[in-house]
């Protein structure tokens, strides 16, 4: 890693009550940093407080300790500078779903015409695939894939320095999840946004991100690994399989979730470096083949998605 | 539809009308006729015995009554003697403002104890005391610190129309969902604007059905209150005519109250259609 990232997160620690009087650590001295232009993905079990993270980042909630520096500048509370794509969609429904986006781009635009605002609105809503009469639907009449696909755009035309998503597909069925990230891809691509996004799903993180941070199971969570994805862009879903890094990359993610997050759980650690370790996988020089598509593997996927 | 090709709403009308029709004409059937003066003696007729006994009028007498009242609503021949059209108008303006009054107050403060739980739980015993006291017990004390007894009836409405808006605009503004909150806050957008552009829109639908409930109870006392104050208005109008012995104007103005009571009833529920929203 650089040695001043883009975004740097350090040494974030939550605490809560556990309601015997004692005090429960979800994780600690959380310590990473991404890169501008970077689209990380973070991976672990329930419970590990990814989502606080992501509030923190997002400024809607405050970390027991620990600081979130952004270009160098200590960020704190909510901020247009960092837009969120929430999992529940958090479309206002009593708007039509260009009334949605427009409402984040006035916020963010207070300065332009109702015009441009809307235009800028339209182009963004057309990026994730909705254009026509679509858009001045209320959410309610829009499926869950188009309500996401709403509340990505409004996410995007904002513009943020770092965009958000908290499992942002967690609630769409598989065939919807592909098209989605597919555009997701696409605008991203275009934007050339610094993104940051919880998942479940370690497929859709190797399609999607540079890197994956894993995280031990909590109580006493923290970020253990940092995996580079080498497999180069732009992807596709059918593509990346093909690739002689991705079931390798693949495997080492299912056992870390399967297996090792456990055993690196519940345990404090005093450590001095608290950053993650870097994993890097890269056998496309040297095992063209990658790993066997058979075996285990199958299995060991379904323990892994949704755990 | 197969039987009769008749929407569901066609037989509803139809089975109104005919229901209405069947009890006009068992109320009619069931007035006796006055008997004819010709039948009476001289004695009878000389101690009124010819005079039209008090009874509870037909409908065809009501009828005519309200063809009478409606086509001139306006008139005043008098303090006791004035057009319909004019008492009901009184006790319009009174609920109106009274309940005018009272939204001014119950929507602000009721979105401020909604937004903060310490002043909710401050102000909650206050409202539970205060809110289950009939308003027209307030009037006496109205009329000895108001002095005006037109003034008092906008009082008493202003203190029972208070309830239900304040308590409706507290849960609806306590309830509306976190996620929306957060939507205005990581938009950065100030108290003032959040609370206009999030949560009153959220909350309008809880706003508005308190309000509905509210201008229902504000009407159902305007009456009473009207009845106490006198002078004016449609409670004043049904008392005057019940000391009048008229029967046929009484029941003529009970069925005007209920029409001007659905109609206000109507105006909200089609506010509360307008800001309702799907989630």
């Amino acid at each position: 890693m650089a040695p001043k990232p883009f975004l740097s997160i350090e040494r974030l620690t939550q605490r809560f009550p556990d309601g015997q009087g004692g005090m429960l650590t979800v994780f600690e001295n959380a310590t990473f940093g991404i890169e501008k232009g970077e689209f990380v993905c973070i991976i672990g079990h329930s419970g590990c407080g990814k989502s606080t993270i992501m509030n923190i980042l997002a400024g809607l909630a405050e970390p027991t300790s620990g600081v979130i520096k952004m270009d160098g500048y200590e960020v704190a509370g909510p901020s247009l500078d960092r837009g969120v794509v929430f999992q529940n969609y958090s479309l206002l429904p009593w708007l039509s779903a260009l009334r949605n986006v427009t409402f984040g781009v006035k916020a963010r635009h207070p300065e332009w015409s109702k015009k441009k605002v809307d235009q800028h609105a339209r182009d963004f809503l057309a990026k994730v695939g909705l254009d026509g009469d679509v858009v001045h639907r209320k959410p309610s009449q829009l499926s869950g894939g188009m309500r996401q696909r709403v509340s990505i755009a409004r996410a995007f035309a904002n513009q943020p320095e770092l965009l958000l998503l908290d499992e942002p597909f967690g609630a769409l069925d598989a065939l919807t999840r592909g098209t989605i990230q597919d555009e997701l891809l696409k605008v991203w691509g275009d934007t050339a946004q610094t993104v940051f996004m919880i998942t479940h799903d370690i497929d859709e993180a190797i399609l999607l991100a540079d890197r994956i941070l894993l995280m031990t199971n909590g109580p006493f969570a923290r970020i253990a690994e940092s995996v580079d994805i080498t497999i180069p862009r732009p992807r596709s879903r059918t593509g990346i399989v093909e690739h002689a890094n991705y079931y390798a990359i693949r495997n080492h993610l299912v056992h870390f979730l399967g297996q090792r997050s456990k055993e690196l759980a519940g345990k404090t650690t005093e450590t001095d470096d608290p950053t993650p370790q870097r994993v890097h996988i890269d056998r496309s020089a040297a095992a063209p083949d990658g790993e066997s598509r058979d075996g285990p593997d199958g299995a060991r996927r379904l323990l892994a998605v949704n755990a | 539809m197969a039987d009769g090709a008749l929407s569901d709403t066609t037989r509803a009308a139809i089975l109104s009308i005919v229901m209405l029709a069947v009890g006009l004409v068992v109320w009619e059937m069931a007035i006796p006729g006055q008997a004819a003066v010709g039948e009476l003696t001289e004695y009878e007729r000389l101690t009124g015995g010819g005079a039209q006994k008090a009874g509870v009028p037909p409908p065809s007498e009501v009828l005519v009554k309200a063809w009478e009242e409606l086509s001139n609503p306006f008139y005043v021949n008098g303090p006791n003697d004035k057009g319909i059209g004019i008492q009901i108008g009184h006790s319009i303006y009174r609920v109106l403002t009274g309940y005018a009054l009272a939204a001014l107050v119950a929507i602000p403060f009721g979105f401020l104890i909604g937004m903060s739980a310490v002043a909710y739980k401050a102000f909650n015993p206050f409202i539970q005391v205060l809110r289950p006291i009939s308003p027209l017990a307030w009037m006496p004390l109205a009329l000895f610190i108001i002095q005006d007894s037109n003034a008092s009836a906008i009082f008493v409405i202003f203190i029972c129309s208070i309830w239900p808006m304040l308590l409706n605009t507290a849960f609806g503004v306590a309830g509306v969902r976190q996620d929306w909150v957060n939507v205005a806050r990581t938009h950065e957008l100030g108290h003032l604007k959040t609370a206009f552009t999030v949560i009153l829109p959220a909350a309008a639908p809880t706003i508005v059905t308190g309000m509905r409930i509210s201008i229902g109870i504000a009407w159902l006392v305007i009456v009473a209150a009207e009845m106490l104050v006198g002078g004016t208005g449609i409670g004043y109008y049904v008392w005057n005519e019940w000391n009048n012995l008229d029967l046929t104007s009484v029941i003529f103005s009970i069925l005007m109250i209920g029409l001007v009571g659905m109609l206000l009833d109507a105006a909200f529920a089609a506010l509360q259609r307008a800001v309702a929203y799907a989630e």
